[in-house]
């Protein structure tokens, strides 16, 4: 068959372009594959710009880190969580967009469980808890 | 393989004079091959007259749901086939966290029905969506689509021809400017390049507005998704209960002459039929 996403992806991004709070969706790999208007502005870029990222990718790019400056390791990022152990996680933390903004969030991310047990990715919904 | 429209109407059958030409009967399509598979695409009350015009012989029957809105099952209980102790009967279609015996039961079984599944004498029952698999010539691929519910649409391949069937499909659901990129649009991969595709097409433009949401689409919708698809040839299926066939001329009409599609474009009708490959 011809390349399409899961059905379940689709209509996630569907909620998510519909939502004020940003969403972030990555694919049972990692790869962010969408993020809708709210998030583009705590990332500062928008997502026809960026395209999809690899986990690898976005996890650097827009570089989540604690109070003082370091880098999260992906075992404390929800979203990195939640992909590799299949199970909600919250935090709050740094990020520094691509704007160059640093901004303190919090971040809550569930896995996408399907039927017959098929994992097809993962949600991360941010709050901007302190305005730069 | 030999397409045959039975019933094409949506969510309720509609008869009457005004609906004969297009036809009253909820959705039910036959899909015969070469080897003479046989594969029943939905039990609405199109698969009465269907069983009844199979030969008493034919030995097994697989019946593919692709939901069980009643309007896609409703027809099952009189579909003779299904009472014949020589005949085997392999009911196909989508579970949920429940599996299709349990959701089925539902509706076979007092009150609503006054037979109860487990007296069917040769039914086999299989859950969907099961990826690709296979049933005599056919190669199948039952992927889940945007309908409320748990909803599959059909993909049919011989070698040298294929078949879709989306009858129940609401792909332009929450997307700005209808269609997005193929790999973000719902039934895409299950449609791409098909000979045939049946499609869902029960709304005007104005009728979508008020039911976004329902799971159905727009002519328009229709069109551009069968356009996107590349298509070769699209039949507008699951008419609205509430339109006639002078409407449905006339607002198909309008709808081509607006998107100009590039492949034929058929109102699907009961008793319809189309030889592909």
């Amino acid at each position: 068959m011809a390349q399409q996403k899961a059905i379940e992806l689709i209509l996630t991004r569907q909620l998510a372009s519909y939502l004020v709070m940003p969403t972030f969706i990555v694919d049972a790999d990692g790869t962010l594959v969408f993020y809708n208007e709210p998030a583009e502005r705590i990332l500062g870029t928008r997502f026809e710009e960026s395209g999809e990222l690899p986990a690898d990718e976005w996890s650097t790019v827009f570089r989540p880190t604690d109070a003082d400056g370091r880098p999260l390791p992906p075992n404390r990022v929800p979203l990195m969580i939640a992909v590799a152990e299949r199970r909600p996680a919250h935090a709050d933390f740094w990020i520094e967009g691509l704007d160059g903004v640093r901004r303190h969030v919090g971040a809550t991310a569930f896995p996408l469980m399907a039927h017959a047990d098929r994992f097809l990715g993962a949600v991360a919904v941010f709050w901007e808890t302190a305005k730069p | 393989m030999n397409v045959t429209l039975w019933g094409t109407r949506g969510s309720l059958a509609s008869p009457g004079a005004d609906t004969a030409r297009y036809g009253g009967n909820t959705a039910c399509v036959e899909v015969r091959g070469s080897d003479g598979t046989v594969l029943v695409l939905d039990a609405g009350t199109g698969i009465r007259r269907l069983g009844r015009a199979l030969p008493p012989d034919i030995g097994r029957v697989d019946v593919l749901l692709t939901h069980l809105h009643m309007d896609h099952i409703q027809g099952l209980g009189f579909f003779e086939p299904l009472f014949a102790p020589e005949t085997e009967v392999h009911l196909w279609g989508p579970a949920t966290t429940l599996g299709l015996r349990s959701r089925l039961a539902r509706y076979l079984s007092p009150p609503l029905f006054p037979v109860h599944l487990r007296e069917i004498p040769r039914l086999v029952l299989h859950d969907l969506p099961a990826g690709e698999f296979q049933i005599g010539a056919f190669r199948i691929c039952a992927g889940l689509v945007c309908h409320p519910g748990s909803t599959v649409g059909f993909r049919i391949a011989t070698g040298q021809t294929t078949f879709a069937y989306l009858p129940d499909h609401e792909p332009a659901l929450g997307v700005g400017r209808f269609p997005l990129a193929p790999e973000w649009t719902s039934g895409y991969a299950l449609a791409a390049g098909a000979d045939l595709l049946v499609h869902d097409a029960q709304y005007t433009a104005s009728e979508y507005a008020e039911r976004v949401g329902w799971g159905h689409s727009a002519f328009e919708h229709a069109l551009a998704f069968a356009t996107l698809a590349a298509v070769k040839r699209l039949v507008l299926f699951h008419h609205d209960p509430g339109h006639s066939d002078a409407d449905i001329d006339r607002l198909v009409r309008d709808a081509i002459a607006a998107a100009r599609p590039a492949y034929p474009v058929t109102i699907g009708a009961e008793g319809a039929s189309f030889a592909l490959g």
